[in-house]
This record gives C-alpha cells, structure tokens and sequence, in this order.
C-alpha cells in the first residue's frame, strides 16, 4: 500500500479503495428481530448517509431490542483545509515527562491547593483531579511524586482557600465550580481573582478553573489563567502546570 | 506452592488485623450508631430530607454522649413514655431538652426494654436469609464463574429494566454502581431516586425496586440472578444494613479501600468495616474486596505481591467479623500491561496462585481496565483473554470486562456482546482448567512462588510497622493516608466503659465455623 502522495479534498472515508467511503456502523433499535426490523436497520443506515446498506448482523440483545452492525458507502466527504482546530494549549505530557520536568527544570515539588468554592458541595470534579483515584484511568495529582497536592473539598470560601494558599506557599490554585444557579459560579470565581489582586498575590501563583460548565474562553475573561471543562484528565492539569511553572 | 508460607501468611495477617481489632473494640462511630438505630427500627426523614438517625446522632455525638451507645438512650426514651421506638427516636431527635443519661432507670432496666427490639433487628435479618436461601435452593445459580455485570444509568427504574436485560442476555450477577462521591456523604439518601451522576444512589427503597426487578428475571429465566450494591464510604454499615434487610446477595466491602482510594480516615473506617461486616456475617451476604483497584494505581506486574498481602489482611479482618470463607469474595484483577512479553502467563500465575490459598472463597476475577483506551475492537480481543484465564483457572465471580471501558458507562449492547462473548469462551473452555497440569520448573510456577515470598515480606513488614504506619507509607498502591486525616475522624466515637448495644453483642455471638 502506497500513502498517498497528494490526499485528495474533499475526504471519503477509506474502506479498501480511494473514495468508497466504507464505514461501520453498530447500533441498537427497539424492535425484536424481523424482515420489518432489518429494513428499519437499512433506512436508518441510509438517513446517516449510507448508500446500499448491508445489514451483517441483526441480532436480539435484549427482549425486544436488536443489535445490528451495518456496512455502507458514507457519500459525506471532509474538507480538511476548511478544519478550524480549536487552539491547543499545551502538549500533553507523558507522566515520566512531567515528572522529569518538576525535577530537573524545578528541582522541587509543585504546590496545589484545591477546592471547590462558595455553597458548592460537588467535589466529584476536584477530587478527579487532584486525589489518586483520579479520572477515566488517569490518576491525580497525588499519584505524582512531582506534585504536593492538598484538595480542602468542598464548600470553601475564598478567604480561607487563600490562606491557606498563602500558608502553604502554593504555586497555583485550583477553583472547581460544579453546581450553580444564576451564574454564581461566576461571580464566585471571579470573587476570587479580585480577593488575590487586592492582597497582591496575583501574578504569583497560576489559577485554573474546573467545571462542567467552565471552557477556557470563560476562565481567562473571569482572570484566571486556564480553563478546564467536564471531561478533563488530571495529566492534562499537570500538563499545563508544568509548561506554566518549569517552563515549554 | 509452599504450605508454611501461607500458614505463616495468615498467621502474621490475624495479628495486623488483632491490632486493629482491640482499637475497633474500644470506638463505635457516628455511621455504627446510625446502622444500630436502623437496625431498631428507626426510619425517615426531616423536612429538610435529613435522615432522621442523623439528627438523633448527630445531637447526641455533639454533646459528647454518643460513648454510650445510642441504644442506651433509646431504652431510657422507651423507659419514659415512647410508645414506639421510632417515637422514641423522634423525642431523642426533637425534645427540647436533651436526656443526658444521668438518673432515673437502671442500665438493667434499659437492658430489659431494648432487647425485645434488638430480638426484632435480628430477626428480620435472618429472615430475609432465610428467604433468599430458598429462592437460591428453587432456582439453581448458573456455573461458576459467575458473570458479573455492572448497570449505572443513574435512574433505578432505568436500571431495573437494564438489569432484567442483563439477565436476559446471561447475566448472573448484576451490580448497580452508585452515583459519583455518593461515599464520601455522612447520610444515606432516602427514597426511590431518579437521577444521579456516574450511577444511582444507593438507598433503602432503590435496594427494594432493583431486588423485586432480578427476582422476577430469577423467576423468568429459571436462574437464579444476585443483586449487588456497594458497601463502602462513610456510611458503609448502613448500606450493609439495608443490604441485609433488603436481601441482596453481595456486596463490595472491603476492610481498607476507602482509607486508600476515598481518602477516608483510617480510624474511621476500621470502625465501620467492622460494623458492616458484622452485618454480612449474619445476612450471609457475599463480600467483594477492592485489591483490583490496588492495580490501576500501582503497577500490576510489580506491585502483584501487594494483592496477595492485602487479601490476607482482608480476610483476616472477615474472620474477626465472623464471616465464612465462602462469603469472602477476595478480589484480584487482570491489569498486566498486554504488550509485555509473556504477560498472559503472568496473569494465569496469578489467578492460579490465588485460586489454590483461597480455595473455599468465592474469588472475584476483575477485568482489565487500564490499559484499555477506546479501540472497542482490540478491547473485545483482550477481555476474550481475560475470560479465558477466568474459566481456566476457575474464578468463582468475575466481573465482565466492556469494550467500551474508559469511553461510556456500557450502552445496551456493550453488555450484550461483552456476555456474548463470555458465553463462548467459558462454554469452549469449560474443562481446559482440569486437563492442564503447569510445569513445575515453568516460568507460571516460578512467577506464583515469587508473588507468594513477596506478600510473606510485605506482611512482615506490615506487622513490624503497624498497619496504621504501613498505610502511612505508601505500603497498598501506593497511596499514603495518616491517621488522623481524610474524611471522617470526627465521626469517631471512644466508647465510654459502660457502652450499651446487646445488637453488636449478639452479632458477636457468632463465630465463624471454621
């Protein structure tokens, strides 16, 4: 097999030969096995773009529900230089990478303190974080020797997260903000930036902000320095925290 | 295998655990409290959706009382005019003036008024063992290993269905994962519930719903089908409770996940594993420990003696709490990274090594997780490898590996096509295990004698250490937790020399028959 040289725009997917547009599909409906269920399985491949269909499986996984896989020439086609790729805003490190970095670059633990702030009582996105367990099969923080780590939990108020910041002499903050009303996850957060600036520890120490409803766009307007949403990996937080702290 | 080693195994692992034991013995905690008062029968809620065995322990533990066991103040209640107990808890709860305990009837007395209500507790216990014991005997268990899966749509009534498909496709066992940080909640939510992050919380009247849910596939399908829940977190021992009341069959508890995985306090949850497991003993409820998870943190290849370690003290834990072998389902897991060369024979020497030292138990067989990264395909082909160490080495439960691990919590069809899959390869293999015999001089047999002179080191070290120091140190997967941190340590209660609760003393009664 040769690769392609010049890939051609638009894109089909790549079955067995340039331009077939082969995919796979498996889904479930609910409808017991039946010729009637089978054409459903067809038109429904069909509706996702699919020209001629070929139902390979159809079979019963559950009283009432079939599980099919269907194969099918997608006739969509991918304009790649139309691809607008969300800014990337650091390279995802490998643990050893991070771990070397501390060491060799800082030669001493990175401090964190985390919390989740204000009435919130959701530490489900800090303890993702920042305890061992961590996320997805990615451990915390604490799982880093590179990493002294101390999660407060929940319903801290900024007063007493910034002291105890300030105690520990933290290399960064991080603000979890799970469950809000009327946007005071906001008001919150940003309470936060302007209690530091006030005590003039801003520019000191890096703020990150964490939360289901959080993206990076929201957190640099609040005055933090990154932000990061539902789905987040501990090693990505690490990540941004080595580049931020031991320098790219 | 070296016989002394596991005798010396187990020797050093009852006196880890007999350390614990006499600090257990000297503390009760607010959680043991709380399964004490709902064990009497103490049930409900405030307006404000507080449980109302928090707001009686609560008050009683800020006024520094609670040493004496809440039962105590129970029979006094009684002894003055409550007509029920849950009367009686409702004016330990609300009265505007609290009864200290000092004066009026004597602890005889109370004695008297309390036991035909702790007679009660432990008859509905036992006849809630009773029942399931003839549902087993009327419809057979498939073979082993039983095939485990996981629901956790967060919705019990989503999950009932799904566990009935479940079973309709195969399924032995199904679990209903319990919504994200539930654990580390001092109460235990009350009520039928409907929405939930990560899983369904766990709660008396969910245990309910999902439990008529399998006896009805159990009576539909001519199998029976084991209902399982988590008993961990800080309310660990109320879970147990209502896992005993409720009739499930298993339940995931283990003597230290919690301190190591949820950071709970160390102290705190010694307490309550021993409260909870007194429970189990007596419900004939099926433990399931969490070592499987020492090997997602740690490395499983290097840290595979840690397993071995930890189900020795887990089961010496059981003991002490009066379970029987055959309600120890001591957890272990395949994790070996696939790309190792030979990793497969290191999987077989372990799942082989456990199966031999804990002959009688009902060992849980866990999936690989960690190193599956979203390619469903390969994954299909690597929990096909995990099944057939699992029935080889004939695992007792093993918890069905999903493609779709590390992406979703498994769609219908994940579930299917992982039991389908499951099916064949036990069916195709079913004798494999009795026809093989493993070279002695073989790297399997060599890799077992290694797993085993470990875990004899790590034990020594864990006794000359203490096992609040060994935890300290990072000993089980590699987490450090002190003891007096994590969550929980204010929960902790020193029992005051007069502590009344003839419940744990009847419990206590019971010694394991062997």
């Amino acid at each position: 097999m040769h690769p392609p040289t010049n890939p051609p725009r638009p894109l089909r997917a790549y079955g067995d030969r340039e331009g077939d547009g082969m995919v796979q599909l498996a889904f479930v409906l609910q409808l017991p096995p039946s010729a009637r269920a089978r054409e459903a399985a067809k038109h429904f491949a069909e509706m996702h773009g699919l020209k001629e269909p070929l139902v390979a499986t159809m079979e019963e996984c559950a009283e009432g529900y079939s599980y099919f896989v269907v194969y099918g020439h997608s006739e969509h086609a991918v304009d790649v230089s139309r691809i607008d790729v969300p800014e990337v805003r650091t390279e995802a490190l490998s643990r050893e990478d991070i771990e070397h970095r501390i060491q060799s670059r800082l030669g001493r633990k990175i401090v964190i303190v985390g919390a989740c702030t204000g009435s919130d009582a959701h530490t489900v996105g800090i303890d993702a974080v920042i305890n061992y367990k961590g996320y997805a099969g990615d451990k915390g923080l604490e799982s880093y020797k590179g990493f002294d780590a101390y999660n407060l939990g929940a319903q801290v108020e900024n007063e007493q997260l910034a002291e105890r910041a300030r105690a520990l002499e933290a290399d960064a903050i991080l603000v979890s903000q799970v469950i809000t009303q009327r946007n005071c996850h906001k008001e919150n957060a940003a309470a936060l930036i302007d209690l530091a600036k006030k005590q003039g520890w801003r520019d000191g120490v890096v703020m990150l902000l964490g939360g289901p409803r959080i993206d990076h766009k929201l957190a640099l307007e609040l005055g933090y320095d990154a932000g990061f949403g539902p789905g987040t990996k501990p090693g990505e937080v690490a990540s941004f925290l080595v580049e931020k702290l031991c320098g790219a | 295998m070296d016989a002394r080693k596991v005798d010396e195994c187990r020797a050093i692992a009852a006196d880890i655990a007999e350390d614990v034991q006499r600090y257990i013995d000297r503390h009760t905690s607010v959680g043991a409290e709380r399964t004490f008062l709902r064990a009497y029968g103490v049930d409900g809620i405030d307006d404000q959706g507080a449980p109302l065995v928090n707001l009686v322990v609560d008050r009683y533990q800020k006024a520094g009382l609670l040493g004496r066991g809440i039962g105590y103040f129970l029979g006094r209640a009684l002894l003055s005019g409550a007509k029920t107990v849950q009367d009686a808890a409702e004016r330990l709860a609300y009265a505007p003036d609290l009864d200290a305990g000092d004066g009026g009837p004597s602890l005889l007395e109370v004695r008297g008024v309390i036991a035909p209500h702790a007679e009660e507790a432990l008859a509905r216990i036992d006849r809630a063992k009773t029942e399931r014991e003839g549902l087993k005997a009327k419809h057979k268990a498939g073979p082993a290993p039983l095939k485990y899966v996981i629901v956790a749509t967060g919705n019990i009534y989503d999950d009932a269905l799904q566990a009935k498909a479940a079973a309709h496709a195969g399924a032995d066992i199904v679990a209903v994962i319990r919504a994200t940080a539930q654990s580390l909640l001092d109460y235990v939510p009350h009520g039928a519930t409907t929405e939930g992050y990560g899983g369904t919380f766990a709660t008396q009247e969910n245990f309910k719903i999902i439990r008529r849910a399998t006896d009805e596939a159990s009576e539909e399908y001519g199998r029976y089908v084991f209902q399982t829940n988590y008993s961990s977190g800080l309310c660990m021992s109320e879970i147990a409770w209502m896992a005993a009341v409720e009739r499930l069959d298993m339940l995931l508890n283990d003597a230290m996940y919690g301190i190591l995985f949820r950071d709970i306090n160390m102290c705190r949850n010694f307490v309550d594993q021993y409260v909870s497991r007194r429970f189990i003993a007596r419900s004939g409820i099926i433990i399931n420990t969490g070592e499987d998870n020492y090997l997602t943190t740690a490395d499983a290849v290097e840290k595979a003696h840690t397993v071995l370690a930890s189900q020795f003290i887990n089961e010496a834990f059981a003991r002490r709490a009066g379970l029987e072998e055959e309600q120890m389902g001591l957890g272990h897991a395949y994790e070996i990274n696939p790309w190792i060369e030979d990793s497969f024979l290191l999987e077989i020497a372990q799942a082989q090594l456990i199966r031999q030292i804990f002959d009688r138990h009902p060992i849980k067989w866990m999936p690989p997780t960690k190193h599956k990264v979203g390619d469903i395909f390969f994954a299909h082909v690597h929990d096909a490898m995990f099944n057939l160490v699992g029935v080889t080495t004939n695992q007792s439960i093993e918890l069905l590996g999903m493609f779709s691990e590390a992406i979703h919590t498994p769609l219908l069809m994940d579930r299917y096509l992982s039991l389908k899959a499951t099916r064949y390869v036990f069916n195709a293999c079913k004798s494999l295990g009795n026809e093989i015999v493993f070279k002695p001089d073989g790297k399997i047999a060599a890799r077992a004698v290694q797993v085993l002179d470990e875990a004899v080191e790590t034990l020594r070290e864990v006794k000359r250490d203490s096992i609040w120091d060994s935890i300290g140190n990072g000993a089980f997967a590699d987490v450090k937790r002190t003891r007096t941190g994590g969550k929980g340590y204010h929960g902790v209660v020193e029992r005051s020399p007069d502590y009344l609760n003839p419940i744990l003393e009847e419990l206590e009664r019971h010694a394991p028959s062997h």
